[in-house]
């Protein structure tokens, strides 16, 4: 017997008039992922119709801030601070080296508000929130909970998924702040082992050489890391299959997913930054 | 079993349903109907499709051609934005209860209601769920989360969470599978108690005999996709059909009150 194809099951297969098993197990598997990549424009489709639709679940959506924003402070406060405290000690001896030191703030802090603190926090927030939402929305799935909200009319993309994809799209670019304000914190911090700066003076000199130009296009790409994140995480969790082998399957593909398509947003983001 | 219901108008129509997954066909020209205000019992092996009809059925699952009539309204061709109407028509309870893990019971049994196009006020949301709590025995479970219920309670309360918006259908999948005898026998009392208070018409998926013998109105029973058999109870009981009899001897046991 031939397995059938559950995610088209469970979505696409509701949504495409004539689309079933049979015509589906004809297809080659070039025309498969086709069917695959439809089905991903479709969940974001009708995800973008629900954002705008009458009856916004406002209670859930501040219970996920809550727990995207504020459950995640701790894991993002180490890895900020530790971001800073590295960057600084690896980057100290090579300006040393050229009589550059009073360039370090500088260096540290654009490179942490442009790049390390985006994509750190964001591979940690794909770790964390993507996985979170695969497994829960995943095993929501397996136990029918979202079968039985849909039977009884109410809209589980509106309750469940529109909330999650905007919590994480508003809070990462947060996270990403509060990241970097950490980073420049352990920058401070890394530059006072082997040496002696005031703070206030450690924080003149980086912002010194900030601009606006630097922190803009990292703000910008940030909430779309979130959208990214929110969106993979909560895609594979509700197109899992049945069984509970497939919330794993679910939450380990949200995060190698999200996280791959945080790089590739992050490359389209530098190149369009680039070419402005 | 129950007073037999005599109204002859049917609620469900089903013609000739079929949907297969991969290169197995479940269900294979069944055609069946739901008469208005009874007791439906399908009966079936694992694997005959009997899941898999009543999820055609609320459209959890597009059958590959076939007919499925509900209330006037032809489900199966229906458009996915169309079914919300068809849907609040319908009560459906799940084997495993399928309530919300992270809600509590009163979360559980709001979520539905604040969700109906008709809103309600906050006092006739809590009436209401105090009331449907009453009619399934649990009213003190209000502020307890699913984990700390056991599987009669949770199949209780998730048919509070159905009944709570009046439904016209009931579709009970496997309402007793899990549960000891005397739990088993409560529920099966309790969709009797549904019946008669809410006017319900149901389909009862079940393996349990007993269950059976206490809620049917009549019987189908389900073999290879199509329904094999169609009758009252004793008609199932004294016939002469080997797959019949076998059936109902390997279940028949003692009825929990004469234990």
């Amino acid at each position: 017997m031939k397995k059938p194809i559950t995610k088209i099951k469970t979505y696409a297969r509701r949504k495409t008039e004539g689309l079933t098993d049979e015509t589906i197990n004809r297809k080659n598997s070039f025309q498969k992922f086709l069917i695959d990549v439809a089905d991903v424009f479709m969940f974001v489709a009708t995800v973008f119709k629900n954002t705008f639709a009458r009856g916004f679940e406002f209670k859930e959506f501040t219970k996920q801030c809550f727990q995207i924003g504020n459950k995640s402070l701790g894991l993002i406060s180490v890895t900020g601070l530790i971001i800073g405290l590295v960057l600084t000690i690896q980057a100290r001896p090579v300006l040393v080296d050229f009589g550059a030191v009073t360039m370090l703030p500088g260096m540290v802090t654009i490179s942490i508000i442009r790049e390390m603190g985006p994509v750190i926090t964001a591979l940690i927030c794909a770790g964390k929130i993507g996985s979170s939402m695969g497994a829960e929305i995943g095993s929501m799935r397996v136990t029918e909970q979202i079968d039985a909200m849909e039977v009884s009319s109410a809209n589980p993309i509106k309750f469940l998924i529109v909330p999650r994809i905007l919590a994480a799209t508003l809070m990462l670019p947060l996270l990403v702040l509060y990241a970097d304000a950490l980073g420049i914190l352990g920058g401070w911090l890394a530059a006072n082992i082997k040496g002696d700066v005031s703070f206030i003076l450690f924080i003149t000199q980086a912002f010194g050489d900030v601009e606006f130009g630097d922190l803009f296009p990292a703000i910008i790409k940030t909430f779309f890391f979130g959208l990214v994140i929110g969106m993979v995480g909560c895609y594979k969790g509700f197109n899992a299959g049945r069984g509970t082998e497939s919330v794993g399957i679910a939450a380990n593909s949200a995060v190698v997913m999200s996280s791959l398509l945080v790089i590739i947003v992050d490359l389209i983001a530098v190149q369009i930054t680039d070419i402005i | 079993m129950i007073e037999a219901a005599t109204n002859t108008e049917n609620v469900i129509e089903i013609k000739d349903l079929r949907i297969g997954f991969g290169d197995m066909q479940v269900l294979d020209g069944l055609t069946m109907e739901l008469r208005k205000g009874e007791n439906l019992v399908v009966l079936g092996k694992s694997g005959t499709g009997k899941s898999v009809l009543i999820k055609c059925i609320v459209r959890l699952l597009k059958a590959d051609s076939g007919m499925i009539n509900i209330m006037g309204d032809e489900v199966n061709s229906m458009k996915y934005e169309e079914l919300e109407d068809v849907r609040r028509k319908i009560g459906f309870l799940f084997q495993s209860g399928a309530l919300y893990d992270s809600m509590t019971v009163r979360q559980n049994l709001e979520f539905p209601l604040k969700r109906m196009k008709e809103k309600i006020s906050d006092e006739e949301i809590q009436t209401k769920i105090k009331e449907a709590l009453e009619n399934v025995g649990l009213p003190d479970a209000i502020d307890k989360m699913p984990s700390e219920l056991s599987g009669g309670m949770r199949k209780r309360i998730s048919l509070a969470r159905t009944i709570i918006v009046d439904p016209a259908i009931m579709l009970y999948d496997e309402p007793t599978t899990g549960l000891d005898p005397v739990t088993s026998h409560e529920i099966s009392l309790l969709i009797n108690d549904i019946q008669k208070k809410y006017k319900t018409s149901s389909i009862i998926i079940t393996h349990d005999i007993e269950c059976a013998r206490t809620v049917a109105n009549r019987l189908i029973m389900l073999q290879e996709g199509k329904v094999y058999k169609e009758g009252k109870l004793d008609e199932f009981e004294n016939t002469d059909d080997a797959l019949v009899n076998s059936y109902f001897q390997s279940n028949n046991s003692r009825n929990p009150k004469e234990l």
